[in-house]
Parts: structure tokens; C-alpha cells; sequence
């Protein structure tokens, strides 16, 4: 077959194969530095831990058109402000203990895991926990510790169950949940509805 | 003379080696199954096995399973392939065994753990020897060390006996694309607190892995195979591998950036991971016409029939599954309200089926041939060769009943628990509650026992398909290689 076109021969393909390759793997690269620049804690669009001592909103942004954190007052994770350093230590726990408790399997984080359970991204800010912030982290606390007793099932049926987490970690995951709640998330969970109407 | 008896002898050293690693995938391809179904039953009624095995527990495992039964596959089918297409026999195959042992135990540890221990505190010394808790790769710390070294000795297998023997276009990109595979690994084994920058990674190994690297390497098994099952020549199938790599690579790296839109990643992942995974079924549809292009050419005429329909169901599924399915849901302007919910288990199931189940399948097929001494498989088997037919039919009956299935679910809470209620915990449970997504789940469950029934009558057959037969399979010769 000596008539078969350079575009359609083996040689020709095997340079595409290893040009395409290669072009896209380094654009990856050179994104991915600046994404992980961009995503530092502390940077706009992922925030420093010590949010979790401010006041975390999720509203509609009329000139981006989608929904985004708002950041605004004080207002100090289980009433106790923390510094930068006791901020980021009691995010790792609660981080920590939602992997040591296999959480992805059931709930998903950033819209990513399993589908059993509700999503945990801006579950800090649900309406359902009440309005009153020191109320609505009691609750969160006590179910964590024991969801039986404090099931969540909405008429479902569906319980969490009890994962021997104690009151630390509890503390520690409502934390991650609080400081994951004002990641720029481009708008997902779109049309979400938070506690507070002012 | 054979008759159809299992004789080890006609095959060489790596064949070996593959049998075990398939006997081991089609193990963990039942307790893929099994898990799969607990966790379907546990939609339909919570109170399942509540407090003994968790809905987390059974689905960690049915996802573990599945992703280590096809790595068990592609590197059987590489040990399979890999002394006729170096042309020597392996080099280090008794490393190579020992890292097969090891890597068994390691993974019987680790489901053992998973089963028993479940979860531990909040620390370090869980994510190291209990559960790293991130999906798919929730293997602990020292399993995924373990794993590295094992991938190590079979890279060494494999580049070492090229490297003896002769390279071609398919070992050329085997090699290359077992580095980025075994390299993409590294990625997930650190831990950090930043969960955007934990998942950033994370995708890094997930995605690469299956819309890439994974995509390459059955690409080389299909390649090989159809050379193997229709006598394709050479040049066609490693032109087409490097078409295929082209697209895949070209339009799979980019199309990462379809699972940074919502992670905290910046806005660009938007456009460019819409339009580089917009991209990303091209290349399947290129397989789809290259399969279609050689079958034709060669008539259908070959003599495993089974493993023929095999390779056809996966130019298919791979098309559907993870081109037509992933592309439903890719752009961020419906993927903003499909993202998170059952559309993604819908496109996961017929994904993993089509293009990875279906080539490894195909393989098994071939490996059953061989091993009872190269007997016919093709026209006019003894029974009429009931049992391969009809569990393929029942398995992918039951694959595709439950992504239908799912899908319906995904679009209810796409609308009712996204666009209504607004992704609040309320809003999730509204749509769980839905009678449309109940109906989806149980016909979810009862295609699940479809694809169960499909599978005890697939493991039936490749223990006795060709037994008795007399009738030996034709060698079949690659064309020559095209002048020029």
C-alpha cells in the first residue's frame, strides 16, 4: 500500500500522538501552578482558616449571576475566637475524622462522593439547623455524636449511623464545614437558600 | 491432542502469570456485585444490615472491588500478550509472581479491614492503616505504598522484556502510558487539609486514570486483540493506537477541567474543561468506526466468538457509557444541577462496564481458549453456546436496566432537589422521597439482580466453555505488514 497518504500513515500519527500529548500535558501543567496559587487558603477564592470566627454567608451575585460566599462581622465558631494557627488545626481534625469515618461513601463534598446522604458543602449553612448560630451549632454537635438518637431523616428512613466521633471531632468537622462554606465554589450549589434573610 | 481439557502447558510463562491475576479479578468482580446489591438494597429499605455494614461500608468496597478487578485485568492481559509481542519470555517472572502474591494479600488485607474495622479517630494512624477516606483510592497509606512497589516490578516485566526482545507501536505506548499511569498514582497519596487542593489532586489520579491512561491501555489490549481474534494487520491497528492516543490524550489531559468547576478551582476550568470534555468521545467514536472498519474486513470469521462479542460490546459501551453518557452531563451549564447526583452513578455505571468490564470480559475469553489447549470457539459450539450468550445478554441487560434507571433518578433531582428546592438538605430529601426516584431505585435493584443472575452464568461458562471440544482453533497470521 505505498499509496496511502502521509496524513493517514503510521509515522505521521505516531508524531500527532506524541505532539498532542505532550502540548497538552505541559498547558495542564502551567494551569495547575496557577490554580494552586489560586487556591492557597487565604487566597480569594479558598479563605484563610480563621473565617470560621466570621459571619459566612451564600448569595446571589447580580453582576456574576451566580451565587457566591459573602464574608461579613464577626462571628466566632462556638463563640471562641481562634487565631490563624488554632483555626487551621481544629479544620484538619474535622478533616481528618470525615475521612477516618469514611463521610465520601455516603455524603458528597463539593458535589463529589456518594449519593446517599446530603451534600456537605454548604451544609454549614442550611436553613435546617435554625437561624440562632449558637443553637444551630449545638445541634450540629450533638447529632454528629450521636445521629441515632438526633436523626436527621426527613421521613426517609434513612439514619446516619453511629461512627464513635467524639465531641472534639465533632467540633473539629463542624469547623471544616464552617471554613469549606465560604469557598468560591463558581456558584455550586446554584438557587442554595441559607439561614439568614437579612 | 486435545480435547478440551485445562493443559497449562501450551502456554508460556506470562499466560501463567495472567491466570491468576484473572482468577482474582473475576473474584473480586463478584464481590463487586455482591457489595453493589447490599448497597442498592439499602436505597430501597435503610434498615438493611444497618449498624453491621453501612451503606458507606458496602459501597466503598463495591467501587474498590470494581477499580482493582479491572486493574487485575489489564495486567493479566498484559502478562498475556506480552512474551508473543516481544518475541522472549518475560524478564524477572518470578518477581513478577511474587509481586502478584503480594499484592493479593495486600488487597485481602485491606478488604478485611474495610469489612472488620470499617473506621477509626480522627488521625493520621486511620488514613495509614484503617481507610484514607477518599473515594475510590480509600485504600490506606501503607496499601498504596505496597501497590507502588508492585506496580514498579511489573512495569520492570514489561519494559524489561521489550527492551530484550523487540518493540513495536503497541509496547511503545504500553510502556509510556504504564509510566503516567503507575506516576498519576503519586498524586494521591499525600494528605492536606485545603480540600480544593485535596481534590484538585485527587482528580488527577481519578480522572487521569480512567478518561486517559486507562482509555491507552485497553486501547493497546483492543489492539493487540484484534489482531489476535481477526488477523488485523499490524499497521492498521498501530495507526489507529496512535489516532487513538492523539484524541484521547488531546481532548482526555484538557478534560480534567470538567471536574474543576466546583471544587474552588478559578473560573477558566469552565471553558476549558467544557470544551476539552466536549471533546472527549471523539476518539471513541473513532474506535467504534475501527472496530466496525476491521470486523467487516475480516468478515466476522474467527474462532472465539465469545470474546469476539466481547470486544464488539466494548466499542460500544465504551462509546455509550463514557462518550454519550459523560457528554450528556459535561458542560458546566447543565452540570451545575446534574453535578453530585445520581446522573453521575448513571454515567459511572455504564462507563465502567462498557469500556473497561466488556475488553477485560473479551479477555477472559481468550485466556479460556488458550488454556484448554487452543480449542474452537466460534460457530456451532456443543450447546449451542447458550451460556455465553445469554449472560452477556443478562449483563448488559442489567448494566444498562440501571443506568436508565439511575439516570430517571438524576433527572428528578436534578429538577426537584437542584432547580425547585434549591440543594438544601430539605430540598435532598424531597427528592429521595419522590416516588419517581423510589421506582428508580428498586428497578436499579432488580436490574442489579439481572446483572448478578448474568454474572453466575458468565463464571459457569468460563469454567466449562470448550471442554470436550475437539475441534482445534485455526492459528490465525497477521496480514503482513503493509510496504512502505
Amino acid at each position: 500500500m505505498n499509496d496511502t497518504s502521509h496524513w493517514a500513515s503510521e509515522a505521521f500519527w505516531k508524531k500527532a500522538a506524541v505532539w498532542v500529548t505532550a502540548g497538552s500535558f505541559a498547558l495542564l501543567i502551567v494551569l495547575t501552578f496557577d490554580s494552586m496559587a489560586k487556591t492557597q487558603a487565604g487566597g480569594e477564592r479558598v479563605p484563610a482558616y480563621g473565617v470560621i470566627n466570621q459571619k459566612i454567608d451564600y448569595r446571589y451575585d447580580e453582576a456574576k449571576k451566580r451565587f457566591q460566599p459573602v464574608i461579613k462581622g464577626e462571628q466566632p465558631l462556638f463563640g471562641r475566637k481562634l487565631d490563624e494557627a488554632a483555626a487551621e488545626e481544629l479544620v484538619a481534625l474535622g478533616k481528618k475524622t470525615t475521612q477516618a469515618k469514611n463521610c465520601i461513601n455516603c455524603h458528597t463534598v463539593l458535589g463529589n462522593g456518594a449519593y446517599y446522604a446530603p451534600d456537605l458543602t454548604k451544609a454549614f449553612l442550611d436553613p435546617d439547623w435554625g437561624d440562632l448560630p449558637a443553637e444551630r451549632e449545638k445541634l450540629m454537635l450533638a447529632f454528629l455524636q450521636d445521629p441515632q438518637t438526633n436523626a436527621r431523616t426527613y421521613g426517609t428512613g434513612r439514619r446516619m449511623p453511629r461512627l464513635g466521633i467524639t465531641e472534639q471531632e465533632a467540633r473539629g468537622i463542624v469547623a471544616y464545614l464552617k471554613w469549606m462554606s465560604a469557598i468560591d465554589t463558581n456558584g455550586f450549589p446554584h438557587n442554595f437558600k441559607t439561614t439568614r434573610e437579612d | 491432542m486435545s480435547n478440551g481439557t485445562i493443559d497449562l502447558g501450551g502456554l508460556n510463562g506470562g499466560q501463567r502469570l495472567a491466570l491468576h491475576y484473572f482468577t482474582v479479578a473475576i473474584v473480586l468482580f463478584a464481590a463487586q456485585i455482591l457489595f453493589g446489591l447490599l448497597a442498592g438494597i439499602q436505597f430501597v429499605a435503610p434498615d438493611f444490615l444497618y449498624g453491621v455494614l453501612d451503606f458507606n461500608v458496602n459501597r466503598m468496597v463495591h467501587i474498590n472491588a470494581m477499580v482493582v478487578w479491572m486493574l487485575y485485568g489489564f495486567i493479566g492481559a498484559v502478562y498475556w500478550f506480552l512474551e508473543e509481542e516481544s518475541g522472549v519470555p518475560v524478564a524477572g517472572l518470578a518477581l513478577g509472581k511474587l509481586a502478584f502474591w503480594v499484592l493479593t494479600a495486600a488487597v485481602t488485607v485491606v478488604v478485611l479491614v474495610y469489612l472488620l474495622v470499617q473506621t477509626g479517630a480522627g488521625e493520621d494512624l486511620t488514613i495509614w492503616f484503617v481507610n484514607e477516606g477518599r473515594e475510590y483510592i480509600e485504600a490506606p497509606r501503607w496499601a498504596d505504598i505496597g501497590i507502588v512497589a508492585v506496580m514498579l516490578v511489573f512495569f520492570y516485566n514489561v519494559a524489561g522484556t521489550f527492551s530484550k526482545g523487540r518493540w513495536s507501536g503497541i509496547s511503545g505506548v504500553l510502556t509510556l502510558d504504564l509510566v503516567a499511569l503507575a506516576g498519576l498514582y503519586l498524586a494521591g497519596m499525600f494528605y492536606v487539609t485545603n480540600i480544593t487542593v485535596d481534590q484538585y489532586w485527587w482528580w488527577w489520579v481519578i480522572h487521569l486514570w480512567v478518561e486517559a491512561t486507562w482509555e491507552v491501555l485497553v486501547g493497546c489490549i483492543m489492539a493487540w486483540s484484534l489482531m489476535k481474534l481477526l488477523g488485523v494487520s499490524r499497521n492498521i491497528v498501530q495507526t489507529w493506537l496512535y489516532i487513538e492516543v492523539a484524541l484521547m490524550f488531546g481532548s482526555g489531559i484538557l478534560g480534567l477541567g470538567h471536574h474543576y468547576f466546583w471544587i474552588g478551582t478559578p473560573e477558566y476550568w469552565l471553558t476549558i474543561g467544557g470544551f476539552f470534555s466536549a471533546l472527549e468521545p471523539i476518539p471513541l467514536v473513532a474506535m467504534v468506526v475501527h472496530s466496525i472498519y476491521d470486523a467487516g474486513v475480516h468478515k466476522f470469521r474467527n474462532s472465539n466468538h465469545p470474546a469476539l462479542g466481547w470486544v464488539i460490546a466494548h466499542a460500544f459501551g465504551n462509546f455509550l457509557g463514557a462518550g454519550v453518557w459523560g457528554f450528556m452531563h459535561t458542560l458546566p451549564q447543565i452540570n451545575l444541577y446534574t453535578h453530585g447526583t445520581q446522573w453521575s452513578a448513571s454515567h459511572g455505571h455504564l462507563a465502567f462496564f462498557g469500556a473497561y468490564a466488556t475488553i477485560n470480559i473479551a479477555f477472559f475469553y481468550l485466556a479460556v481458549q488458550k488454556a484448554r489447549g487452543n480449542v474452537w470457539m466460534g460457530a456451532q459450539l456443543a450447546d449451542g453456546g447458550w451460556k455465553w450468550k445469554w449472560s452477556m445478554g443478562l449483563l448488559n441487560l442489567g448494566v444498562i436496566g440501571m443506568t436508565v434507571a439511575l439516570l430517571i433518578a438524576g433527572y428528578e433531582q436534578s429538577f426537584v432537589e437542584r432547580a425547585v428546592h434549591g440543594s438544601t438538605w430539605e430540598g435532598y430529601f424531597a427528592a429521595q422521597s419522590h416516588p419517581w426516584f423510589q421506582q428508580a431505585m428498586f428497578w436499579r435493584l432488580a436490574f442489579g439482580g439481572v446483572t448478578a443472575a448474568g454474572l453466575v452464568l458468565l463464571i459457569w461458562d468460563l469454567l466449562t466453555i470448550g471442554k470436550g471440544e475437539i475441534r482445534r482453533a485455526p492459528e490465525l497470521h497477521p496480514e503482513p505488514q503493509a510496504a512502505g
